[in-house]
This record gives C-alpha cells, structure tokens and sequence, in this order.
C-alpha cells in the first residue's frame, strides 16, 4: 500500500515538473487563428512537456479585455500586442524582457529589420514581432486600361495626373469613380507623416517622436498636396462610397493606398483586376511606414512557465513561422533574410510591400487613434470649410503636441 | 389528555404580516444586491475614478480636481455639450410634437388604424445599429446614397448630409426621432384612450370646437403622460450615441466633432484614449445635468 502510494505521489510530481501549461492571446482573426493553431501544433511536437492554450477575442474588445486582465493580473503567459501599446506595457511592469536564452538581443539587432529596435529598452527586447506591414498603391488595372494607361504611376506627379485621368463624373458633374481615395481615417493619416513630409523635404516628428515638427514648408506643402486632390484636382469627394477601401474593391476608385493586410480582401473580391506597385517617389525620396504586432510575455510567467513562454516567443519568431505567417496571412516577414527571400521579393502581390520595408519608417505614437483625429480634423476643416493649411496645421500641431505631452 | 386541547395555542414566531414583510424583503434582496454591485457601486467609483489618472494598464494615481480643471478648459467640451443640447432643443420638441399629432390623428381614424400603428412601430423595434448604417448609406453621395440618387433625379445638386459640418447633426438627428417616434406615439395614444367620453361629449353639445376640445380637455388629462414622455425622451437625447456612434466615420462624431455628443466623447475618452480618470469626471458632469434637468422638469411639470 505504501508503495503504490509513493508510487502515485512520484508519478503526479514528476508530471508536474514536466508539463508546462501556457496561454497565448491573441485577437480573431480566421487567418492567424489558423496560423498559430498549426504552429502551436508543431511547437508541442518538438516540446512534448509545454502545452499551449490559444485564446481569441474580437478585435473590437481586444485591446479593453487584454489591458483589464493584465492588470487583474488574469492575463495570459504569451500575449499579441499592437507596437504602440507596447510603451505603456512596459512602462507599467506588465511584460518582463527576453532573457537570451532563446532569442538574443544581437541576433534581433542584426536579422530583423531595424525599426524593431523601438522593442528595446535598456538594451534588453520586451517584444518581437512575427510579422511587419508596409503600404502600397492598389491599382485597378481595368480601369486604367480604359483610360489608355498601363503602367501605375512612379512619382508624385505622375500619380496626380494619372488621378485626374482617371476620374470620371456624369454630366452634371457627379462623381462616378475616383482617380485615387483620399481617406484619412483609413491609411493616408500614414500616408502623409511619414511619407508625404519625408519626400517634401522634412522630418514629421523631433526628438524620438516627443515632439511634432510639420508647421513648416514641408508640412504644409505635404499636406497641400492631399487637400488639393479633393479641392483642386477634384479626383474625388470626401468620403466617396464611405470608405476608400470599399470604392476600391467596388472598382469605383483608380488607385487607393493600403496596407498589406488588405491583400486578402482584394483576392477575395471578384471580377476586380488589380495590382500592387511600391507607393510613389518625388524628388527621388522614397519613404515608407511600417506597423507591427508583437509577441510579448506577461508578468505572469515566472519560473518554468516564463522559460516556456520565452521559448514559445523564439518559435513563433523562428524563420519557419515568419514565412508559414506570410504564406496564410499576408504580413511581411519581420526577418530580413526570411523577406528578402528571391521569390518574396518578386511576389507580384508582395513584391512592392516588401521593397516598401527596406526604406520604412515606424511612428512612435503615444495615442494612434487621437492623434490621427487631430489630423483628419485638420483635413476636415480645409476642405470642408475652407481653412488655410497653414492655420489648420497650426491648430493639429497644438493638439498633437498635447497628447504627446501628456505622461 | 384535555388540558392540551384546553390551552389557547400560544403565538410562536411571526405574525402573518411579518412573515409577508420577510417574504418581500427576501424578493427584493435580489434585485437590491444586484443594483448595489452593478449600479451603485461602480457609480460611486466612477466619482473616485474622475478624481485620479488612470490608463487601466497602470495603477490609480489620485490627482485630485485636475481631471474637472482640464475638462473645462478643453474646447471640444464645449463644443461636444453645445451639441448634445442641439440633439436636446431640436430632437425632444420635435418628437413630441409629431408623436402627437400622429397618435391624435390615428386615434381618429379605424380604417387601418391597425396597420398604421404597427407602421410606426416598428422602428422602435429594430436595433438602432442596424438602422443606424441603413441610414448612414442612404445619406451617401451618389452612386451609392439613396437620398443624392433622389435629389440627381430630381435635377437637384447633391447634399453633403454628413459630411457637412452643419448638416451632419441634423442628418443623425432625424433617424433617432424616427426610431423613438413609435414608443411616444403608442404612450400618447394609450393616454388618449384615458380622457373620458363623456367629457368629449358634453364639450361637442355644449358647441366647443375641435381646437377648444383639444385645448381645455384632451391636453389637460394627457397632462402625466406628457411629463413622462419629456423627462424619458430629455434623457434619451442627452445620452444619444448609438446613431452618432455608427453613422460617423469611425464612430468620432461628424467632420471636426460637429455632430460629437457627450456620451461618445466619454467614450471615446474612455476606450480610444485609455484616460479613465477623464472620462469619469465626464459622466459625472452627464450625471448631475441629467439630475438638475430632471429635478426642474419634475417640479416645474407637478406645479401645473
């Protein structure tokens, strides 16, 4: 009796030892649902003692329900997170650093493409991202074709004059379908800080991202550039088909700058003919923005469970991962070498986002979402009620500066 | 043994109308632990919570009347409560007046009257998101916009509707009164069936006209029914934001916040920005304003 007794206390502390259970979140979305079910997969295959929970939450309640739990402390091991929130993570002691164990900081520092350098504090990595996104310029090759075109547009003028080409209205001058969406609540807000200013010869932000810097010629001639395509060159209406995405795969827009998580819509819509060309250059500035989604591991792991969750990380950042992600997903590997691979490079539909990295720029924001506000106000009110750019600039630079001021 | 018998059985325990008393209690202690924990307690935090700096991620760091202090210096705020009160002053009068008449005119009618109720009705029913985005593509630009269709085929110049900052808040207005007008009408047409006949009656022999009757009998007698349908249909305007929320690009309330209420500006304050500490301190500037109009509505409407 005694025996089976030990026996049995032995045999459930040896499992004990040996089986780690981790919890990996994450927002639903099928694609990377899918992803990480068959990566959690594999990684169990090879560490048979460390079990992975995989949880979803709607996008929508994501970031509330992930910022609640955490700091209940009822969060997960392993958790998604978007870069811009990454700051007040850190700062609250929620997600503990890389040890090197699985991943190092020289081999993040040299294989990942640089702007993930701002997941680095006191020289040690809090996260790492499996996947990065750049913009790009959606073409609708039908239309072109009808308006006697065949090639996208390679610079900033070409892209104004191929918009007015473009365009169509009725006869009482009703817009039928737009030479080039002008949304800023969508990607143009990007679209204009890092790419827009940077071409016309500026900086948008001074000291790390502390401080806003477009109340100048650059600013303001960047920001010209895309009120006047509304209120000059008239290439389309504010709001056209509510959402310039939705104009686009409609065929209802020429060309429409987006993300490359937008693939996937467009392969889904039918009879729409498109393509992807890198985003436009001038004065021979190319420039680009990048965002990304991190995997982190929370406060909570300690001991066994935070050696499981860092090997868990290291996975789901391998060059295996990044390449299965890009293949099921369509976000761009974080690793040069796995991106930069010859037929990633080439990729008719890949292809230009990832050229787009190589010359990337990341926003460091303090609040995305307000601050991309100030600015659509900013856009609002010159077109809609006439403001100069200068005083509408000046008022989106006070307000921005606000929220960046704030602790 | 007769002695038992004999003996006046002694009362134990309760009387009838304790163990009623305890029976009631028993059922409301249900319903008061439940509004204790989700209603009173979080309302009481929420006036700690405007009193500190919070991001949820981090801990409450108490920062006193700061979060009032930059509320009231913040010129959104003003802008945002300037149009709730427009939602208020235009959407409540309105209402009240077309929910009227309707429910006057229909209690006239029997041909239909079946028909037409559930016609307005059924507004009320659907769920205002759904609703909400209906409307929101009607007031496109055209190809897509209902409404600009119309007006092109009418040889008319296309409206901006909400992409206008003066016409975005009257184009949100609208489908909220639509949707609120069922409830009113039916409350208005119950309180209609309450005036007495006979009052109506003797009016109509003693020769009063139709204006007369409407005046000196039927309003009088529909007097509760209006104060409820003001106080209910003041507060459900101040708090719109369903309809704002989903017609506007992003839920951010119309270009350059011209159609931005304050509940969504809560909201937002909330749940875009992450400061709960402001966004706390707003809702109790919504609470004692739903509290002050309320008191004077009740006190001014008793008096008559």
């Amino acid at each position: 009796m005694k025996k089976h007794l030990l026996a049995l206390v032995l045999g459930s502390l040896s499992t004990s030892s040996f089986a780690v259970d981790i919890e990996y979140w994450q927002y639903k979305f099928d694609a990377r649902v899918k992803t990480v079910d068959a990566l959690i997969e594999k990684f169990e295959k090879q560490n048979p003692e460390i079990n992975v929970k995989h949880v979803t939450f709607p996008y929508a309640q994501y970031r509330t329900k992930m910022a609640a739990a955490m700091s209940a402390d009822k969060g997960p091991d392993v958790l998604q997170l978007y870069y811009g929130w990454v700051p007040d993570y850190y700062t609250s002691g929620l997600i503990q650093p890389l040890s090197e164990k699985y991943i190092s900081s020289k081999e993040i520092d040299e294989q990942f493409y640089s702007f993930v350098q701002g997941m680095k504090y006191d020289g040690q990595y809090y996260a790492v991202p499996t996947a990065v996104r750049t913009l790009a310029l959606f073409w609708n090759k039908k239309l072109f074709k009808e308006a006697g075109l065949t090639e996208p547009p390679k610079t900033l003028d070409e892209l104004v004059s191929y918009s007015i080409k473009l365009t169509k209205r009725d006869e009482n001058n009703n817009l039928l379908s737009a030479g080039l969406t002008v949304d800023l609540a969508e990607q143009d807000h990007h679209w204009w800080r890092e790419v827009l200013i940077r071409q016309m010869g500026g900086v948008p932000y001074l000291n790390d991202y502390q401080t806003t810097n477009y109340t100048n010629e650059a600013g303001e001639k960047a920001f010209a550039f895309m009120t006047d395509l509304l209120t000059k060159h008239e290439v389309t209406t504010p709001r056209f088909m509510d959402e310039g995405q939705a104009a686009f795969k409609a065929g209802r827009a020429a060309m429409h700058i987006d993300g490359s998580f937008r693939l996937s819509t467009y392969n889904k819509a039918r009879r729409l003919e498109w393509g992807v060309a890198e985003l436009p250059s001038h004065n021979g500035i190319k420039s680009n923005f990048s965002s990304y989604w991190v995997n982190a591991v929370s406060k909570k792991a300690q001991g066994e469970s935070r050696d499981a969750a860092e090997k868990f990380v290291a996975f789901l950042t391998s060059e295996d991962a990044m390449q299965l992600w890009l293949d099921n997903v369509g976000e761009l590997p974080a690793r040069r070498a796995v991106a930069e691979r010859p037929e990633n490079v080439t990729h008719e539909q890949y292809g230009p986002f990832i050229k787009g990295l190589g010359y990337a720029h990341t926003t460091k924001f303090k609040s995305e979402a307000s601050q991309r506000q100030t600015l659509i106000n900013a856009f609002d009110s010159v077109v809609l009620q006439g403001i100069s750019v200068k005083d509408a600039l000046l008022k989106a630079s006070a307000e921005e500066q606000k929220i960046l001021d704030k602790k | 043994m007769n002695v038992a018998e004999n003996v006046t059985p002694v009362r134990r325990g309760l009387t009838i109308q304790q163990k009623k008393a305890i029976w009631a209690w028993l059922f409301l202690t249900v319903p008061i632990i439940f509004f204790v924990v989700v209603r009173f307690y979080p309302t009481f935090d929420s006036f700690y919570i405007s009193l500190t700096e919070w991001n949820i991620v981090g801990d409450k760091l108490y920062i006193g009347l700061e979060n009032y202090k930059r509320l009231f210096s913040d010129p959104v705020f003003w802008i945002v409560l300037s149009n709730t009160f427009e939602y208020l002053i235009l959407g409540m009068p309105i209402s009240l007046l077309l929910s009227f008449t309707i429910a006057y005119n229909l209690d006239k009618i029997r041909f239909g009257h079946t028909f037409l109720r559930a016609c307005y009705f059924v507004p009320f029913l659907t769920t205002a998101v759904a609703m909400a985005w209906v409307w929101r593509w009607f007031y496109q630009a055209a190809p897509i916009g209902f409404f600009n269709n119309v007006l092109i085929d009418l040889g008319l110049h296309q409206m901006p509707f909400l992409q206008s900052t003066t016409q975005a808040l009257p184009s949100i207005l609208l489908p909220a009164i639509w949707a609120g007008l069922g409830f009113q009408i039916l409350i208005f047409m119950a309180g209609l069936r309450s005036v007495p006949t006979s009052y109506l009656e003797a009016a109509k022999i003693d020769g009063a006209g139709r204006w007369q009757v409407l005046k000196e009998i039927t309003i009088p007698h529909l007097w509760p029914t209006i104060v409820f349908l003001v106080v209910m249909s003041t507060i459900g305007f101040l708090r719109i934001f369903d309809q704002v929320f989903n017609m506007t690009v992003d839920g951010q309330g119309g270009p350059v916040n011209s159609a931005r209420p304050l509940v969504l500006h809560i909201y937002q304050s909330a749940f875009a920005d992450f400061e709960m500490g402001y966004a706390a301190a707003q809702t109790v500037v919504l609470f004692v304003i739903l509290l002050f109009i309320t008191f004077i509505q009740f006190s001014l409407m008793r008096k008559k």
